[in-house]
């Protein structure tokens, strides 16, 4: 199986490892994995702003560099999101039709495509809380939202419920969104800021160690929000913890 | 707050070294359950909702960092609006059809619209046939003449009404002030907004950004009350108290309208206070404000909305009152104003005339974490929270503009809507409209152009990021649109710039210069 990874432009620059781990991962249950150097960006911010012909060459880009595999698996259910529902300011042709259909975020690509049963090399004897980022929830259908009437699912948890070790801290807001939003990070800062530190202290005070997530943009937004406020809890990418991550 | 907080604290302070209970609590002898002798308390001000923009856009950003500033009314606010959220989840999922009743209310609605010609009509011919007078206006300002030509003739000058969302829309109450109508809200939360001279901020719960210490000094300060008498049920008590011989002689009455029967030609108003019947039974006179999205095409249809709004809102059954009104009293007179004020317009539109399925809940509000820590005001607008951030603009294209903003479009409100309006889409859906017709600040638009400009270009983009990767503490101006400042002087610590990106990793390791491949 042939797999483009994509490692979105924040995880490029701060979470490296993640991409490691995921391309690691991803080799160890067979897949050949390769990664188009020429990769930038899914276009969000730009879309997420409302320009959405800013984004159309950051959009054409996409296309050219993944056109060529199978699978376009990333370890961000965001930029996920972006690419399958929101890729739309370029002419919709049908090799962008199929790009778009063939993007998968790493969970998904493993609970229902690689349909993995265990991940014997992983062990985390840690109590987590696991966070799911909005557009991963309630955009790409990773884990069912609390706000409706259905029978319960999640895709991150029953990946992580194969890992040793792994025990889960159950905030009350467990599907809050803790506030990165995209650019509204940058735009709306103070109510961004206090739903970051919110988020945190729903965690710490349901008892985890760790607040773990399949996406990268949620983490480095709520660990800039727990540092400030001297919160010690820790941070982890589902994706490290998958590869056999001990800490 | 117990009795030994609040028994001369100068006194006590933090070292009161007294009798204490099983717990630890100083002990309290009856004379100091008593009222403390003490002056009047000094309570967190209640932070005030945006600064009047006139007609610039709205900056939700700034009022919504004072609502977070006044820490006690943030907290207070979302934990009320959290715990409505709880119930309403409670509520609804109890019921298993839950969600199949959603789908149905949507397709009612959606229905009612697309014929909304049709069933105007036959409401309006259902309500003559039943002795209603009937009224069309165009827009707030009709309104507003229609309903003062109405009281004018009958020499009406003191007029009561219940809680309406379109007469706020209309800006009712400032008109009638202006042609010497006393105006008087029976609806406890809207009467205290009315005294304090402010909008509602949340459509069933217009004082909700009030704490009682806020809505007691109110009360001092309009109705000569105590100011240290926070007592909730006293407090209410001394508004009806107020109130009552307003009501008694009123010249005329109005209410809103929650539901417009095409068939039979009722108004249906849910209230929980049955404000509605005093304003409508009490004087002779009544006027329903009605918009024209209220509309449902039959009585049985009432079923399927009913079932859903009390659930939806607070997480009850029912409301405590849903009040039916079809034809005037003996002797008495009823008005139905009939108004547009916009709504035929946005049923044009094609990303956003679902906005009008609204039944106005407060689902929406309750569950957007952005609305619950900015408070209803700081939208500046009659409609606040996800679905003002979607109704405003087509009231005001440019003074709303920078409302879609101030959503992370998280798909919240979505999921809770009872009609299944799909409210986060909509947002997102506004940005496009306002980036296109050039709404956007300067600042904001020239960043996405240049962020588009790089971004497509891989080699430029490599280079911005610093020759060799080196330059990492460029980056984070980069990725976060150079807006640094906003990460560091808010609350928020930067993230550490590892040696490497992912990016020279793989060509280290992984490319083909390397060893490994």
């Amino acid at each position: 199986m042939r797999v483009g990874l994509f490692i979105p432009c924040y995880m490029d620059a701060f979470e490296p490892e993640v991409g490691v781990a995921t391309l690691e991962l991803l080799e160890r249950l067979g897949c050949t994995v390769e990664y188009p150097v020429d990769q930038t960006c899914c276009g969000q911010p730009m879309t997420n702003t409302g320009c959405h012909q800013d984004a159309a060459g950051t959009e054409a880009l996409f296309v050219k560099n993944f056109s060529s595999y199978e699978f376009i698996v990333a370890p961000s259910g965001s930029c996920v999101h972006q690419v399958r529902v929101n890729m739309t300011a370029i002419e919709q042709t049908p090799e962008v039709r199929a790009v778009r259909q063939r993007t998968f975020e790493l969970t998904e690509f493993l609970h229902d495509v690689l349909k993995v049963s265990a991940f014997p090399w992983a062990s985390f004897p840690h109590k987590i809380g696991l966070h799911y980022n909005c557009n991963s929830l309630r955009g790409i259908n990773l884990a069912s939202p609390s706000e409706i009437k259905t029978v319960p699912f999640s895709k991150p948890r029953a990946l992580l419920e194969k890992v040793p070790g792994v025990e889960f801290a159950e905030p009350t807001r467990w599907d809050e969104c803790c506030g990165f939003g995209g650019t509204f990070n940058v735009f709306e800062p103070a109510v961004s800021v206090k739903m970051g530190q919110d988020k945190v202290s729903d965690h710490s005070r349901a008892g985890a160690e760790y607040i773990v997530s399949a996406d990268s943009s949620c983490l480095l937004h709520q660990k800039g929000c727990a540092r400030h406020i001297g919160n010690p809890i820790k941070f982890m990418h589902i994706a490290r913890i998958l590869n056999g991550a001990s800490a | 707050m117990s009795a030994a907080n609040v028994l001369h604290p100068e006194v006590i302070g933090d070292r009161f070294e007294g009798a204490k209970d099983a717990q630890g609590r100083p002990l309290v002898h009856a004379e100091g359950t008593s009222k403390p002798i003490r002056a009047h308390t000094r309570h967190e001000p209640q932070p005030r909702g945006a600064r009047d923009s006139g007609n610039r856009p709205v900056d939700q950003v700034e009022a919504a960092e004072r609502f977070i500033a006044a820490t006690e009314h943030e907290k207070a606010h979302d934990e009320r609006l959290w715990d409505m959220r709880l119930r309403r989840d409670q509520a609804a999922h109890a019921l298993p059809e839950w969600e199949d009743m959603r789908g149905l209310a949507s397709r009612i609605k959606e229905h009612s619209l697309a014929h909304l010609d049709t069933y105007l009509g036959q409401f309006e011919a259902a309500a003559k046939a039943n002795g209603v007078v009937v009224h069309w206006a165009a827009d707030a300002a009709e309104h507003n003449r229609i309903v003062h030509q109405i009281l004018k003739d009958r020499g009406a000058k003191s007029l009561i009404k219940s809680k309406s969302m379109l007469t706020d829309e209309c800006g009712f109450r400032a008109y009638m002030a202006g042609v010497g109508i006393e105006v008087v809200e029976t609806d406890l939360g809207e009467r205290i907004q009315q005294l304090d001279g402010e909008e509602p901020s949340h459509v069933i719960g217009p004082a909700i950004h009030k704490t009682r210490a806020d809505v007691a000094e109110l009360f001092a300060r309009t109705l000569g009350s105590d100011p240290d008498d926070e007592d909730i049920p006293h407090l209410a008590s001394i508004q009806r108290e107020a109130t009552r011989p307003l009501i008694l002689k009123a010249d005329a009455g109005m209410t809103g309208c929650n539901f417009a029967v095409a068939d039979t030609g009722t108004v249906v108003v849910c209230t929980n206070e049955g404000n509605a019947d005093l304003s409508a039974n009490t004087p002779p006179l009544h006027i329903a404000s009605i918009g024209i999205e209220k509309i449902i095409p039959r009585f049985e249809h009432l079923a399927v909305f009913l079932r859903l709004l009390a659930r939806n809102a607070i997480g009850t059954p029912m409301t405590q009152y849903t009040s039916h009104f079809r034809a005037p009293r003996a002797g008495g007179e009823l008005h139905y104003v009939i108004v547009d004020n916009g709504r035929s317009e946005r049923l044009g539109l094609k990303e956003f005339w679902t906005s009008l399925k609204c039944i106005r809940c407060g689902a929406c509000m309750n569950t957007c974490p952005v609305y619950r820590r900015s408070g209803g005001l700081s939208y500046g607008a009659t409609y606040s929270g996800p679905i003002g951030i979607i109704l405003d603009p087509t009231l005001n294209r440019r003074k709303y503009s920078s409302l879609p903003f101030s959503s992370t479009l998280n798909g919240s409100c979505t999921n809770v809507c009872p009609v299944k309006i799909n409210i986060h889409e909509q947002i997102f859906a506004w940005r496009k409209v306002m980036s296109e017709e050039h709404r956007l600040p300067f600042v904001k638009s020239e960043m996405m152009k240049v962020l588009g400009y790089v971004l497509s270009r891989p080699a430029l983009y490599r280079a911005a990021l610093g020759a060799a990767d080196e330059a990492l503490r460029l980056l984070p101006h980069f990725v976060l649109a150079n807006s640094l400042n906003t990460w560091t002087n808010k609350g928020r610590d930067m993230p550490d710039a590892p040696s490497q990106t992912f990016h020279a990793w793989w060509r280290e390791n992984r490319g083909p210069k390397s060893n490994s491949k």
